[in-house]
């Protein structure tokens, strides 16, 4: 914008800026806050005398000897073996990433390129699909699979996450392949490739900035539920987000809602190093979508 | 695109969608007309030197038994969809005939399950989807009045509410407004009332968890906002401040014309992952003063002894009538537009 239309006055500059500062405190102090205090003991993080001691650390210095501690990391990881709930998050949402980008990939691009009335109508399914609360669906699960004793194993999580991904997948990739020119794959066929050759060689080199974008959504759809992996998941396999869940009902006893604290920080990490490096494709996926009505 | 090659192309994701989506639904259908066994109760007499007594006892075996040789349970037909827990038919006829006047009728019909956690989720749905689109259209329009070099750094930070995990956020804020934490501790010294708890009452309890669903939600709004306030066209501004249109003027009638699609993209995403409304109620404990749909289906698949796989479908097919209905004007616009392009 030229600078003519962006001159304002000098209360309107206090006034706004103010006003996204304010935001700014909001949306970030709640992380910083914990992040500190999940190096404190139970006593400064949920302070009887005085919230500031939870800054300062008084308790944590009387029961440690340090103003910080990593006793709420070490009982959540090693005694409570929130090592493994990391591990099998890091499987599942792998595992989910990787199989419904293919099958995204495959039908996106099949969306994309045909134009009978077909495609939309399985558009407009994948837009009810997509509106299901993801517990009525795992409620049409667990019967079935309690019966077929397919409960509790990671592959069963797998799989019904890569399908309660497959309508967004499908949405978003479909509008990304829209963008790429029809020529490009039409030239190709012209010149005897078959369609899924044209594909393969023309489109796949190509794609790779709308897959990598929807990966990330997808990334985060498998590490942010609850719903379906805490219902579907055996103790031993349960992922991070349901350990965490676990961690409140079980851990009644003093100092151990630290190692909640400690596990929510350790579950929080991946995601602040996930928008500091994709922060340009997060913002293009929220708004490809949007800028196309 | 021919239709073989688009059948082999769309293939292995519509089986994904109908085996783990669609076929679900069938079996949530299936599985509402349903109701669990009535436990074997065997009756017994024990005699001791002090005369008899009957016992009754449950038969676990034979339960157990005629649980396997039919695991959804008895047919039911509708009758857990009237039920006490779910559309309660016969209570709220009695509570219609016994009620005085329409407030106490309102009352007496909130205080069943289904119809509790239906005000909850609407409450929730309505009231947070349009403060999302408000909050996010102002802070999009501070973000932009920013000098560049900032704006980096301040959409990095604005976008962490919502990309954490709901149950995460959820247990951040909770433990921060514990009575012991600070802002709990801080609010009580505000109003200086040492027994005020934001978990205690059900008015503060859905409070906190709307400013909850607009703190998670408003980056998504503002991002949206934002990208589309970098395509407001430059040339339509300066005519209207040429014409003496004032900052507000042009804000009202240049900028909020161009972004209206994007409010119904919003609050289309909006409607959907609100009525979901689940993880919060989990995180902040809250489920003695509000539940959703989505909540007490996890709650009867959660049950201690017995799972009510039948009383959990039931809600999950009103739920998903629920969502029909939030979408069908959606949908129907859609398919206007779709027939519009297509003549």
């Amino acid at each position: 914008m030229s600078l003519a239309t962006q001159r304002r006055s000098a209360s309107l500059i206090i006034f706004s800026t103010g006003f996204v500062i304010l935001w700014l405190c909001l949306a970030s102090l709640p992380f910083l806050w914990t992040l500190w205090g999940s190096f404190k003991v139970q006593g400064d993080f949920f302070s009887k005398a005085d919230w500031s001691y939870a800054l300062t650390g008084v308790r944590t210095q009387i029961e440690t000897g340090a103003a910080f501690t990593g006793d709420g990391y070490f009982g959540a990881w090693i005694e409570q073996e929130f090592w493994r709930a990391t591990l099998n998050t890091a499987i599942v949402v792998i595992a989910t990433v990787v199989i419904s980008l293919t099958l995204g990939t495959l039908g996106g691009y099949a969306l994309a390129r045909s134009g009978y009335r077909y495609a939309f109508w399985l558009l407009m399914a994948a837009l009810v699909f997509r509106a299901m609360p993801h517990i009525t669906l795992v409620s049409g699960y667990l019967l079935p699979f309690f019966q077929w004793n397919l409960w509790g194993h990671l592959p069963t999580a797998i799989i019904v996450l890569v399908a309660i991904n497959q309508p967004f997948t499908l949405w978003m990739l479909h509008s990304f392949f829209l963008n790429i020119p029809k020529d490009m794959d039409e030239s190709a066929m012209v010149d005897g490739c078959t369609r899924f050759q044209a594909f393969r060689h023309v489109i796949i080199p190509v794609m790779w900035p709308g897959v990598i974008t929807t990966g990330l959504f997808s990334f985060l759809l498998a590490y942010n539920d609850f719903a379906v992996t805490g219902m579907l998941l055996s103790q031993q396999n349960q992922t991070m987000v349901p350990k965490i869940a676990s961690f409140l009902g079980t851990t009644q006893v003093e100092g151990n809602v630290m190692f909640a604290v400690a596990a929510v920080v350790s579950a929080t990490a991946p995601l602040f190093a996930l928008v500091m490096f994709f922060q340009r494709q997060i913002v293009s996926g929220l708004t490809a979508g949007a800028v196309k009505g | 695109m021919k239709h073989r090659s688009f059948f082999w192309f769309i293939l292995p994701s519509l089986a994904a969608m109908l085996l783990f989506i669609a076929l679900p639904i069938v079996s949530v259908f299936v599985q509402s007309l349903f109701v669990e066994h009535e436990q074997v109760l065997v009756v017994t007499e024990n005699c001791g030197p002090f005369g008899c007594k009957q016992v009754t006892s449950v038969d676990v075996e034979a339960t157990q038994a005629m649980v396997e040789k039919a695991p959804l349970g008895r047919f039911n037909g509708f009758g857990t969809y009237i039920n006490r827990n779910h559309l309660a038919f016969a209570e709220v006829a009695a509570a219609w005939s016994s009620a005085q006047g329409l407030g106490d009728f309102a009352g007496k019909v909130m205080n069943l399950p289904f119809y509790k956690a239906l005000l909850f989720t609407l409450a929730y749905t309505f009231i947070v989807t349009p403060l999302v689109i408000l909050l996010g259209l102002a802070i999009a329009l501070g973000v932009n009045a920013l000098p560049k070099m900032l704006k980096g750094p301040t959409i990095f930070f604005s976008l962490l509410p919502m990309i954490v995990t709901p149950l995460i956020g959820s247990l951040i804020l909770f433990w921060m407004i514990d009575a012991q934490g600070i802002i709990g501790a801080s609010l009580q010294i505000l109003f200086d009332d040492p027994d005020l708890s934001l978990k205690a009452s059900p008015t503060l309890t859905w409070i906190t968890l709307f400013v909850y669903g607009v703190w998670h939600s408003a980056p998504f709004s503002f991002i949206v906002f934002y990208a589309g306030l970098q395509t407001v066209p430059e040339d339509t501004m300066e005519a209207a401040m040429i014409d003496g249109a004032t900052r507000w003027q042009r804000l009202r009638y240049v900028v909020v014309p161009y972004m209206t699609p994007l409010v119904t993209f919003i609050m289309l995403m909006q409607l959907m992952d609100n009525f979901r409304v689940f993880e919060p109620i989990v995180g902040f404990s809250a489920s003695a003063n509000a539940t959703s749909l989505s909540w007490i289906i996890y709650n009867d698949l959660r049950g201690q002894d017995t799972q009510l796989f039948g009383s959990a479908a039931t809600t999950s097919m009103l739920t998903i009538v629920g969502v029909c209905i939030l979408l069908t004007p959606v949908l129907l616009r859609t398919w206007r537009e779709f027939n519009r392009k297509a003549v």
